[in-house]
């Protein structure tokens, strides 16, 4: 496994500990989307040789994830007047240490799956199940609709870096990529009706509706 | 060739609500495409009787199941009856609940889709089909229950009847797949032998117990009977009472012929629950003053006779007595067919009262004879049918009893369990005394003596239509109870596909051969006495009749019909307490006071609502689990998935 794959997993890992911690929205979502661009350039360090399909993944991937999703986040934040903060369940060092205590039970879990022999080295199976972790974590503990957006595309990208491990069938991961495409538009218009029925996005206020 | 009819009767009957849910001026189609359905089907049904089994196969794109279809004697010998009541109800329904009344499109398609998807049941060969026909049924019945649903009483009705087709589904989901554990096949095909004697044996006779105990209303799971009966409407009560019930035999007897040896314990509990069906239901009644409520627990009665036959067959099997197994057999299958052929027969002249009276309460009733000739006469038929007199079909099924009583009796050489075999008659005696008490009360305060309200003395006789779908029921009564061996080599065939290891020396028709001369006898006396009994009245003068010197007698001095089962109600308050409401001793000078009992059903109303009350209030504090907090259900699942991986991973 090349050294550079194995930095940008670094940094994936980074961005999950960015993304827990900041209060902003705003810099959440940027997160989310810097994650996106780290994955999309990722298969050019996997794969030793440029073909027309690896570009076209790398564009597509690093077009929808980093730029596109992204950007319909902001436009919803725009749209639905909410004050940035995350407004967590948990407070953000509890969040944090549980993202770190993650992020090493999973280094030390990857060394006991039985995977095939070239998976083992490198950094990509305890990065995909820390970042798939921390996704869950920002699901769990977040309280506003649109924090769990961004919980659930960490959880996703978690996803995609261990699909990377079977790049020959990458023909999935688009698949995935448009199913995500449209889950996020869908989420949009619940975000926006929710906002119009509570008048917030705080999910606590969602328990209404519980029988 | 049977298969290919009985399947398209299948598809006719399901598919003739269609044209009803277009438009209501099709209503005459539907009519025409479920009589037309059920005729066909009927025809095959007969020809998979005489014939020898017939099967038909379609591929289905769920995994194990298949549209696997087996006419044997025993498929055809219950579908028969389904295809015959739907094409009776669906006459009937043309005018009982015309196109322009509301839902009537909505009562068509149902009823369409139960007749067709009860008649697929009992001919599945498959069991994912069995179950896929048996939901169909359950959930087509659900909704004709819930018609009127804008009254509470349907509703809950509906409701407790969805909660007991959920347990009968659940255990029925639960013989499937242990069916298929047994016998890795996914067809209804032989156990193992002595499967019968092992833990998974006694499991599923356990489960075929609860599940179809409750399908076909068998005491103490007839809860949701009653109230459903009372609440669908008349023709649907038909078919359910007369053929949806008796999917539960038929699941019972279809699992219990897989067993080469059924254990004795298991013909033992039959028995016992068959005879406290039998006795209880027709006490409970007694006790009912709605007509429909009333028909409905002589459905739980009859259902107890079906499965008392099924226990003699069981328990002298299990000892090696042929003979008693084949009477046992015979008996409660050919009671499927009666109670199939009077009780719809019941329900259908019974709704034509409610047509004509406008209510269901027996006492707003009341000399209906003299308006509804018609109809008061199929009533007295089915109500002599359904009290096992001679010489209608009644009495022949439960003749079949009697000799299987009487005969063990004189030779029971090994005693033991087949001692309890001497219960039956006098079961049998007792049930069929209180059945004529209780049709005694039921014809006299519905059709004799003079109307009690408004709407009963304007009452008329029904459509032609409604008139002509009784009519192939009388006749399908007279025929087996006045030349049953003309039906002994079905039954015989039926029996044999019951319990194929039965074998036995004596023929069925040489059995019933000889009640034939006296059930001629009987007709021609009975006849001769009607005839004689017209000529005497047309020559009498009328007036009425003694009224103990009253000067002016009113309709609310008659026997009410409460007052009429008085004393017998009284003697069954052990197991069913009335409720009475009357009032206190009068003063001086009395004001005007009401008086009114009922009696509630003991398991339903004294027993499983108050308990499940209580469960209610024990299980609330598990809504403590149930935040609406989205974030809490996801931790939820995620720590469901890591137990299951760290489970799986050992």
């Amino acid at each position: 496994m090349p050294p550079i794959a194995d930095s940008i997993l670094i940094l994936l890992l980074l961005t999950n500990f960015f993304i827990l911690g900041t209060a902003n929205l705003r810099s959440a979502i940027r997160g989310v989307a810097l994650q996106g661009l780290l994955l999309g350039v990722l298969p050019f360090f996997v794969e030793s040789h440029a073909t027309v399909r690896l570009v076209l993944l790398v564009i597509a991937t690093m077009a929808i994830k980093g730029v596109v999703i992204p950007g319909l986040l902001m436009k919803a934040l725009r749209d639905v007047h909410i004050r940035h903060e995350v407004e967590p369940y948990l407070g953000f060092v509890p969040t944090l240490f549980l993202c770190a205590a993650g992020t090493a039970l999973a280094l030390l879990f990857a060394d006991h799956l039985p995977l095939a022999a070239a998976d083992r080295t490198g950094l990509f199976v305890p990065a995909s199940l820390a970042t798939l972790f921390s996704g869950f974590l920002g699901l769990t503990t977040r309280r506003k609709a649109i924090s769990q957006v961004t919980g659930y595309l960490v959880l996703e990208n978690g996803i995609y870096v261990f699909g990377l491990l079977l790049y020959q069938s990458m023909m999935v991961e688009v698949g995935v990529l448009l199913d995500l495409l449209v889950g996020i538009f869908v989420m949009g218009i619940v975000l926006n009706h929710i906002q119009r029925e509570f008048s917030s996005l705080d999910t606590e206020r969602l328990s209404r509706l519980r029988e | 060739m049977s298969a290919l009819l009985v399947l398209a009767g299948v598809a006719l009957c399901m598919a003739s609500g269609l044209p009803s849910l277009a438009t209501r001026r099709a209503s005459a189609a539907t009519t025409v495409i479920i009589v037309a359905g059920g005729l066909t089907g009927l025809i095959g049904a007969v020809l998979g009787l005489t014939g020898g089994p017939t099967e038909l196969s379609l591929p289905w794109h769920i995994p194990g199941g298949a549209v696997a279809i087996r006419i044997d004697a025993l498929s055809a010998f219950f579908a028969a009856p389904v295809f015959l009541l739907a094409a009776a109800g669906g006459l009937y329904a043309d005018r009982y609940w015309p196109a322009a009344r509301t839902r009537a499109g909505y009562v068509r398609a149902f009823f369409g889709i139960m007749t067709g998807a009860l008649a697929l049941l009992m001919c599945a060969a498959n069991t994912i089909l069995f179950l896929a026909a048996w939901e169909i049924v359950a959930v087509s019945s659900f909704f004709l229950i819930a018609t009127e649903h804008e009254q509470a009483v349907s509703r809950s009705a509906a409701w407790i009847y969805v909660a007991a087709s959920h347990v009968a589904t659940l255990a029925l989901f639960a013989i499937v797949a242990l069916l298929h554990a047994v016998t890795h096949n996914w067809a209804f095909v032989p156990l193992p032998h002595g499967t019968g004697a092992l833990p998974i044996g006694h499991a599923l006779l356990g489960l075929a117990f609860v599940a179809f105990g409750i399908k076909a209303g068998l005491m103490p799971f007839h809860i949701w009977l009653p109230g459903a009966h009372a609440a669908a409407p008349s023709h649907v009560s038909a078919v359910m009472s007369g053929v949806a019930i008796k999917m539960g035999v038929y699941g019972l007897v279809r699992v219990l012929s897989l067993f080469d040896a059924v254990p004795s314990a298991f013909g033992t509990t039959l028995l016992l629950a068959g005879i406290a069906s039998s006795i209880l239901g027709v006490a409970f009644a007694l006790a009912q003053h709605d007509l429909k409520r009333l028909l409905a627990y002589h459905s739980i009665e009859n259902i107890g006779i079906i499965v008392t036959g099924l226990g003699i067959g069981v328990l002298a099997q299990a000892h090696g007595q042929p003979f008693l197994a084949l009477l046992g057999y015979a008996g409660a299958l050919l009671h499927v067919w009666n109670h199939g052929l009077f009780k719809a027969l019941l329900f259908l002249s019974a709704g034509a009262a409610i047509h004509g009276a406008h209510t269901r309460e027996i006492d707003r009733m009341g000399g209906l004879a003299r308006r509804m000739p018609w109809t008061a006469a199929a009533f007295l038929i089915g109500a002599v049918a359904i009290t096992g007199l001679p010489p209608l079909n009644g009495f022949v099924s439960e003749w079949l009893l009697y000799v299987a009583g009487f005969t063990s009796i004189t030779r029971t050489p090994h005693g033991g369990p087949v001692l309890l075999l001497v219960l039956v008659v006098p079961a049998l005696a007792l049930t069929g005394a209180l059945a004529l008490a209780c049709f005694v009360k039921a014809f006299g305060a519905v059709f004799l003596g003079t109307p009690r309200s408004a709407a009963a003395a304007d009452a008329h006789e029904v459509p032609f239509a409604m008139r002509v779908a009784m009519v192939p029921l009388i006749l399908g009564c007279a025929a087996i109870g006045l030349v049953p061996a003309l039906f002994a080599p079905l039954l015989s065939s039926a029996v044999h596909a019951a319990a194929p290891r039965l074998m036995t020396t004596v023929t069925l028709t040489a059995l019933l051969q000889p009640i034939q001369m006296p059930a001629l006898i009987v007709m021609a006396a009975g006849i001769a006495a009607v005839l004689i009994l017209l000529a005497a009245t047309r020559r009498a003068a009328p007036a009425l009749t003694w009224d103990c010197g009253y000067a002016a007698p009113t309709a609310r001095m008659q026997y009410t019909a409460s007052s009429a089962a008085r004393g017998l109600v009284g003697f069954f308050a052990w197991a069913m307490p009335p409720v009475i409401h009357a009032p206190q001793p009068f003063p001086l000078f009395p004001s005007a006071a009401a008086f009114e009992s009922h009696v509630p059903d003991t398991v339903l109303d004294r027993v499983l609502l108050p308990v499940l009350r209580r469960a209610r209030w024990v299980l609330s504090f598990a809504r403590y689990f149930q935040h609406g907090r989205m974030q809490i259900y996801l931790v939820y699942l995620g720590v469901t998935l890591v137990v299951l991986l760290a489970w799986s991973a050992q």
